[in-house]
């Protein structure tokens, strides 16, 4: 069981309030990813639920006991750490014993447990290396490892794969999802990546300044971001924002009016908005195409990355920047006009707090 | 010229000499000579004779004046290099002297006395080794009950010291607590008070202890150190507290952190404070003086002070024991000193 219940947890070193009333509920099995910029809390989150930080107000509870006072050794977590943390004076088997040693843990059954996660691990031709004598990829599976012979209620990750090459790094992603689906157990994953939160998460939580923003499956934060943040955060590139306001309002569908004056009809159920509102307008630079109809945007176009298989348009929009990635090779350059089409691409629309509005 | 030649000779200038050349050439001679002399004219002065450590002008090498055994002579006879008034050397034995004449005797033909001004004589030397300096000692003197002494007190110290410093760089190191700055400084701050001014209050501690006249006496006042603390604080810094966090997932109580994960990275540091610690404990001098009254509780240095007596210093000895005791200094240098350059390889760290 790796059941991980919080409940308006808050911490603070000092007068800094690193964590504000965090509530979040894990369930057992689940694969977590906390994502968000750097200084946004979500370390300091996942060493709260080690225990490796004591809270300042609020509960932890794991498996439904309260854990406020248990000890980092005693909540049966295991954990990995984005510089991995072997000992550098052990070898490996050294490395991966030392946490059963401490539990007491008769011979043999130590022995036999390292035998099978350096299978499952593929590191046992490196049993009796010390750590420096290993290559990070090495490194990186001794420390996870370590924490699978643990057999923990829960795997901590701290940005376990930060320290790995481009290659190496997407290779290791896919072994561990593997490696989730092979032990079952509840994974909690920090990362500012957010390629790695999309491809690991069941469930992604979203954090900025102490705060979590959105919890949800990664498609539910692609397609309806709670506020203009996590649409800003989620999905690579970034998504468009263009400053925006209602028009006309019908039943069924809003009219809304960008600053350079063009005219976009959003689908819209609800009674949130009312003609004049100063919306924000999202847009997915996946969602635009190109067109050849006056009608739609016109745009100067900045710079263009041709990537073979598709291109990234980098334009201006009456001194708005567009992103606009379409498929295929376009033949564009610095200085040309286009026109993008935005017709029938999904709009999010965002309210002057940046909040999601209701309906759109 | 080989390759180290080249290297050593090396200089700015190319073919000449630059400025630069000349002074780094005479620094580091004149380094050598300043670091290096002393402690040869100790080993070499430590083989001579009373009389050659009296002679002036002084000589590196013990030298010893040949003497020969001349037949109708009692005493053996000091031998000299003569020149004879018809210009050849000759090798003969010195009768006596009579004001700056002397009455010599070629000791092939013993009956026959020469006549020699003495600035035509020059005495026939030859370098030998006098090793009753250092097996007199031995032998004559409680030199081995000193040597256990200074090695018991040594050894206990150092172990105490090491695993003192280490446990208070430890935690203020790596707890967070209120004071620890402070704690820091106040320990940092002992180390600007010299043992001459709590010379008294340290003896009467001492002595109501019981501690006077006990080797212990000597130890514990000395484990605790300012330094100590401070080199081991300062390596155990750079520990990452990653490393004692995995440790205290791992189940590791703080005992085990501090004695498992942190004590073993910190070696190097810990040979740097073992060898000082070694040096300071062997050659300490006035606190085992003040404490042990007992001849038989001397240490080294205590002991040594023996042949320097109120009318006569015998230097002989002194120079001899003092090289015996520099001994184990140098051995214990010669084996920490490779810690302190290597470290430990690769940290395991990214």
């Amino acid at each position: 069981m790796g059941e991980i219940k919080l409940s308006d947890v808050n911490k603070s070193f000092g007068s800094v309030h690193v964590l504000k009333d965090i509530d979040l509920h894990i369930k057992d099995g689940e694969f977590v990813v906390f994502v968000g910029p750097s200084g946004c809390g979500k370390s300091t989150l996942l060493r709260t639920i080690a225990g490796l930080e004591k809270i300042t107000g609020g509960v932890i509870e794991i498996d439904g006991k309260r854990v406020n006072e248990v000890s980092a050794a005693d909540r049966g977590l295991a954990m990995v750490f984005q510089s991995y943390a072997l000992y550098p004076h052990m070898s490996v088997r050294q490395n991966l014993a030392f946490g059963l040693e401490n539990s007491n843990m008769p011979k043999n059954e130590v022995a036999e447990r390292i035998a099978e996660a350096a299978r499952m691990l593929e590191i046992e031709p490196y049993l009796e290396r010390r750590p420096g004598q290993l290559s990070g990829g090495q490194r990186q599976r001794v420390a996870i490892g370590r924490a699978i012979v643990r057999r923990p209620t829960a795997f901590l990750l701290d940005e376990p794969l930060s320290n790995l090459d481009a290659e190496l790094r997407v290779s290791t992603r896919a072994e561990l999802a593997a490696l989730h689906a092979r032990l079952g157990s509840t994974m909690i994953y920090v990362t500012h990546d957010q390629v790695e939160a999309m491809t690991l998460a069941h469930r992604i939580v979203v954090m900025r300044a102490g705060k979590i923003e959105q919890v949800g499956t990664p498609l539910d934060l692609y397609n309806t971001p709670a506020n203009r943040f996590v649409a800003g955060f989620i999905g690579a590139p970034h998504m468009n924002f263009l400053a925006g306001e209602v028009a006309e309002l019908q039943t069924g569908t809003a009219t809304l009016t960008t600053s350079g004056g063009h005219r976009l009809l959003v689908p819209f159920s609800g009674h949130s908005l009312s003609v004049g509102d100063k919306l924000t307008i999202g847009i997915r630079p996946q969602h635009i195409t190109l067109a050849n109809d006056p009608g739609s945007l016109k745009v100067k176009v900045r710079l263009v990355e041709a990537l073979g298989s598709e291109t990234v348009i980098h334009a201006d929009l009456n001194g708005e920047k567009l992103l606009a990635v379409v498929p295929g090779q376009k033949q564009l350059s610095p200085g040309d006009e286009a026109y993008f089409s935005v017709a029938g691409a999904p709009l999010h629309l965002f309210d002057r707090n940046g909040l999601r509005v209701k309906g759109s | 010229m080989g390759v180290a030649s080249r290297f050593i000779l090396r200089r700015r200038g190319g073919n000449g000499w630059h400025w630069t050349d000349i002074v780094t050439w005479v620094w580091l001679v004149g380094g050598l000579i300043i670091m290096f002399g002393p402690a040869v004219w100790l080993a070499f002065s430590s083989f001579k004779t009373p009389a050659a450590l009296a002679e002036f002008p002084p000589s590196i090498l013990p030298y010893v004046t040949s003497q020969a055994t001349v037949q109708g002579y009692d005493k053996p006879l000091q031998l000299f290099d003569a020149k004879m008034p018809d210009g050849s050397t000759k090798v003969l034995a010195e009768v006596r002297r009579i004001g700056t004449m002397s009455q010599m005797v070629d000791p092939k033909t013993p009956g026959e006395i020469v006549r020699v001004n003495i600035n035509d004589r020059t005495p026939v030397r030859s370098v030998s080794f006098a090793t009753e300096n250092y097996t007199t000692p031995f032998t004559q003197f409680d030199f081995l009950r000193y040597l256990w002494n200074s090695v018991f007190v040594t050894v206990t110290a150092t172990l105490i010291t090491l695993i003192v410093n280490s446990m208070a760089a430890f935690a203020l190191s790596k707890y967070e607590f209120r004071g620890r700055s402070l704690a820091m400084l106040i320990i940092l701050a002992t180390l600007m008070v010299p043992l001459s001014v709590i010379m008294v209050p340290l003896y009467s501690i001492i002595s109501s202890l019981g501690l006077f006249n006990n080797l212990w006496g000597v130890i514990l006042p000395t484990v605790a150190t300012p330094t100590g603390v401070f080199i081991l604080r300062q390596y155990m810094l750079t520990i990452p507290d990653e490393l004692i966090d995995a440790a205290r997932m791992d189940k590791a109580s703080e005992w085990q952190i501090y004695w498992r994960i942190v004590l073993p990275l910190t070696a190097p540091a810990l040979a740097v404070l073992a060898i000082f610690s070694v040096v300071w404990r062997w050659n300490d001098f006035l606190w085992p003086l003040i404490v042990l009254s007992r001849r038989e509780l001397y240490t080294l240095q205590v002991g040594l002070s023996i042949y320097s007596g109120e009318l006569n210093v015998q230097w002989h000895f002194i120079l001899a024991m003092t090289v015996v005791t520099m001994i184990p200094v140098v051995l214990v240098f010669i084996f920490l000193q490779r810690f302190i350059t290597t470290g430990i390889a690769g940290t395991g760290l990214k």
